[in-house]
């Protein structure tokens, strides 16, 4: 291993920007004569716009333009849609209402954009915003899943507020296998509902040279190809070639920004209309209600064991909050990406699951890191554990009697497990957590008033997503192949274009980390360009922790040709057979020979094509790939949270919490063990703090930092993170993926911990100290009624 | 419009503004300092952090005006020419950070807390001095480390 190729913790190369302030992120850009842009929401959940009268706001100083969605219809801008097509159980497809990007006639959630302001600053916007008069005929509303159905129906096209009623695995043998079980654990379980809050908020510059017909579209965005051709292709804004989208730095994504929002659409065309660049600035409080959220599941589980604790059936019933419009890969999230992993680690021969997907008048819900994984990670891990506990089988030992232990493994629910070592990584992290010693613990802690409980996670995630012809054929608009360029330039420096991009990942690093120990080059001479539709040809994005596993296998699909050429060049300087050339540690050989030409001789030579003729070789050295992953990766680990409850005040503490992932080769550890911290601190935070509340009338009680805890420093405790190996078989390099699995893991094992501290199950998320406590008096009670 | 003059990272800077700009607009928007950020609206999450007469300070939490005359410091600011700051380093040597928005807030609150509270911090002190720094993407777990690390590196 070289200090700066694959497996070094080599230092960020990004850092230097962002620690000195220099960093560029969407706000940060300011375009000549540019306006800017306020967005008037609903205040209400649900209600029809009766008449918006923007008369003498019009007049107010500044004042640019006051649009309306009835103007947006009268253009023809084109709706928002959700790229991922799901089936009903009866073959019907899923009922996508209308989405348009500023409501027309009718507002279906408190933060619906119903009107756009324009003025020359945010201050002149804010003070023309108050004199916009709307009147609204409220409508009663729905917010809660479980009673969406029977709620006042918000879209025409979907009655009962369903948008599918969908299934996944063998509805009968699952019933037989539970029936004739010898014990089943039955949960219900709510997966909170949460606001992913990146840091920076959203923005969006929309800029129409009217010269050249042409748009740009600055904003933060992890996926800038993917929102260019929803644009283009479906709202209609622009033809693809005529619009320009560029995402700089950007702050932070978890999810939250995949998804094509209205607020994009609606400044490139307030910039064509006004002649002006219009800049949107989300503030804090309102991306609580403008970015969409993720979570909230109703699961009714069940979990059949047969008399040596096999497990023999698995079968869940959710239902899946969208909120009020379908979001761009809304569909998929409690489908495909989470009833494909109610298998878990372990070998279940009968998996049924049926999600009922319905509308409420709530934000849009969509991927949140994780997305759909840390749902099916909580059903499957709660079981188990309240399995064990039922039982009377050690929570590990009955994990472990059902791990699949032979590879490839295919699941009832679709995933074929390529390769892993359950074992293995629980085996580590209960040494490293000590687990043997927890007992002493427990009674040390009991001596001082307080409860010590140890919960485990062992975990799965289908990652690296993912081979586009399976996810065509699960109803994806879009294939989820990854693009790389690799540009040598004739003084031997490359640079990588990638259609990942990177909020926060360090891609800049470790993808040149690949490039380096390829090319045997220094990693200053490597730079990695992406976020803007102009310089890379095209790309999928950054979500699902696929930029290593596709993205970095795109680029060593590419560096191969690389190599492949400039053998060729290398040849004909050194008049032998291109066969004889070999390349190590940039140099090129001659077999068996003391020939050579270095790195820089051969990429000089590529260009100025002196020893060869244009009919032998083309000049040059630039290659690009397109690599489309043959399955998806499964990272996997156990995570074992301890925590210490003060019974007086149900206040939880995290007392220690333990890490053992197998992502696979790792690139750079540091950045992976960064990764892992990241995803623990929000499931943490889902486990034990964070919940967007509704009223019933569909205000969001917490939709402010002042009411929705976010994890602080002093909500954590240290991580004790680490690895165990093995190796994807289905990609060049044998990755994984890492962003995902902390968040995926950390919330059952939270409630495991808690629940067994309390001795009851009764626990739900976030678990406050509020509700601990009463969970803890409810335990006292009973345990009083029964001596 | 009332016209403000301060120092801001050494240089005096004057300018008219409107009474009600915040300092934080003043300093991204006037003087084009983008690395202090909006995080929040309501003075939780520190992003905006700067540090004016020496003192740390929320700049999304009071007026352009309030700072009349003042000594600002923003994450322009801190590093000395080409050489970093010794927080800056420890930021980066310690993988302290991620998606970089939070960084700059982050930074200024550490050098303020080892201002206030020495070159030795243990692990509970800084996680309770970090409360009004708001970070979604470390798990703050390298942020504590770094800022122990650059404490004692700016002895």
């Amino acid at each position: 291993m070289s200090a700066t190729g694959i497996g070094a913790a080599v230092r960020r190369k990004e850092d230097h920007r962002f620690i000195t302030g220099k960093g560029q992120y969407t706000d940060d850009i300011s375009r000549p004569g540019e306006t800017r842009a306020l967005f008037i929401r609903s205040p209400h959940a649900h209600a029809k716009i009766k008449r918006i009268d923007s008369a003498a706001a019009s007049k107010m100083p500044g004042v640019v333009a006051i649009l309306t969605g009835e103007q947006l219809a009268a253009d023809k801008i084109g709706n928002l849609i959700c790229g991922w097509m799901i089936h009903s159980k009866d073959g019907t497809p899923m009922k996508m209402a209308a989405h348009p990007a500023i409501a027309s006639g009718k507002a279906c959630y408190v933060g619906d954009p119903v009107a756009l302001v324009v003025a020359e600053t945010m201050a002149q916007a804010k003070d023309a915003a108050e004199k916009v008069v709307i009147d609204y005929e409220v409508l009663p509303a729905v917010v809660d899943p479980a009673q969406a159905k029977s709620g006042p129906q918000i879209h025409d096209v979907a009655a009962k507020n369903t948008i599918y009623e969908w299934s996944l695995g063998d509805a009968r043998a699952t019933d037989a296998a539970i029936r004739s079980a010898k014990h089943v654990t039955r949960l219900h379980l709510i997966n909170n509902r949460l606001v992913p809050n990146a840091m920076e908020p959203r923005v969006a510059i929309g800029e129409y040279d009217s010269g050249s017909e042409h748009f740009t579209l600055w904003n933060t965005s992890q996926n800038p190809h993917v929102a260019r051709l929803v644009i283009a292709a479906f709202v209609g804004m622009a033809p693809e070639h005529k619009l320009r989208v560029i995402a700089p730095d950007v702050g932070g994504g978890f999810g939250s920004k995949i998804f094509i929002y209205p607020e994009e659409v609606a400044v490139l065309w307030a910039s064509k209309r006004t002649g002006r660049p219009v800049k949107w600035t989300s503030d804090r409080s309102e991306a609580f209600v403008a970015d969409a959220h993720g979570r909230d599941h109703v699961t009714d589980a069940e979990m059949a064991f047969d008399a040596e604790g096999r497990i023999v059936a698995l079968r869940a019933k959710t239902i899946a909050n969208l909120g009020a419009y379908m979001s761009t890969f809304s569909s998929s999230v409690p489908t495909y990406l989470y009833a494909t992993l109610l298998s878990g680690q372990y070998a279940i021969p009968n998996i049924y699951c049926e999600v009922d997907a319905v509308y409420t008048n709530t934000v849009p819900v969509d991927a949140y890191r994780g997305a759909g994984r840390p749902e099916a990670t909580f059903v499957v891990e709660r079981l188990v554990e309240v399995g064990a506990r039922e039982l009377g089988i050690d929570p590990a030992e009955l994990r472990r009697r059902n791990f699949v232990k032979s590879f490839p493994h295919q699941t009832p629910v679709i995933m074929t497990y390529d390769a892993g070592d359950y074992n293995a990584s629980l085996r580590k992290a209960m040494e490293l957590a000590d687990v043997k010693g927890f007992g002493k613990r427990k009674r040390e802690a009991a001596r001082h008033g307080k409860l010590r409980g140890l919960g485990y996670s062992t975990y799965i995630e289908a990652c690296g997503i993912a081979p586009s012809q399976a996810v065509g054929s699960l109803g994806a608009g879009v294939g989820l192949w990854e693009s790389a360029e690799v540009r040598v330039n004739p003084t031997g420096s490359v640079e990588i274009l990638t259609g990942c991009h990177q909020h926060g990942q360090g891609h800049e690093t470790t993808f040149a980390q690949v490039v380096a120990d390829r090319l045997g080059i220094p990693i200053e001479n490597i730079s990695v360009v992406h976020g803007d539709t102009d310089k890379v040809q095209f790309g999928m994005g950054t979500y699902g922790s696929r930029s290593g596993a596709v993205g970095i296998s795109a680029i060593v699909k590419a560096l191969d040709k690389i190599e492949a050429k400039a053998k060729k060049v290398a040849a004909h300087m050194l008049e032998a057979s291109e066969t004889d050339i070999e390349f190590k540690d940039g140099k090129f050989t001659v077999a068996g020979t003391d020939k050579s030409a270095s790195w820089g001789d051969v990429t000089l030579n590529a260009y100025i094509a002196h020893k060869f003729t244009g009919q032998e070789l083309e000049p040059g050295l630039k290659e690009g790939a397109f690599y489309d992953p043959t399955n998806f990766t499964f990272p996997a680990g156990c995570h074992i949270c301890e925590v210490e409850i003060d019974s007086e005040t149900g206040q939880t503490k995290i007392v220690n919490w333990t890490a053992v992932d197998d992502f696979g080769t790792i690139i750079n550890p540091m950045i992976v063990e960064g990764q892992v911290h990241g995803g623990v601190a929000q499931g943490v935070g889902q486990a034990l703090l964070e919940h967007a509340v509704y009223d019933k009338d569909g205000q969001l009680v917490s939709g402010s930092f002042m009411d929705y805890t976010m994890p602080k420093a002093e909500n954590l405790p240290p991580l004790q993170v680490a690895t165990t190996v093995t190796k994807c078989p289905s990609n060049p390099l044998g990755l994984k993926g890492c962003g995902e699995a902390g968040a995926i893991a950390a919330p059952a094992a939270v409630i495991n911990a808690i629940t067994d501290a309390i001795g009851t199950e009764d626990v739900a998320m976030p678990a406050t100290p509020q509700t601990v406590w009463a969970a803890l008096q409810k335990a006292n009670r009973m345990k009083q009624a029964a001596e | 419009m009332p016209t403000v003059s301060m120092t801001v990272n050494g240089k005096a800077v004057t300018a008219d503004v409107e009474p009600r700009t915040l300092l934080v607009q003043f300093l991204r928007e006037n003087l084009r300092l983008t690395g202090t950020h909006v995080g929040c609206d309501t003075s939780q999450c520190g992003a905006c952090l700067v540090h004016v007469d020496g003192h740390a300070r929320k700049s999304c939490t009071m007026f352009a005006w309030q700072a009349e005359g003042a000594n600002v410091t923003t994450i322009e600011g801190v590093a000395n020419g080409n050489t970093l700051h010794p927080m800056q380093e420890a930021f980066r040597e310690h993988h302290a950070l991620q998606c970089g928005y939070c960084t700059p807030g982050m930074i200024m609150a550490a050098i303020d807390m080892v201002n206030r509270k020495g070159n030795e911090l243990d692990d509970h002190t800084i996680r309770q001095e970090l409360d009004g720094n708001l970070c979604r993407c470390t798990g703050y777990h390298n942020i504590v480390k770094a800022i122990a690390a650059g404490a004692r590196a700016m002895k």
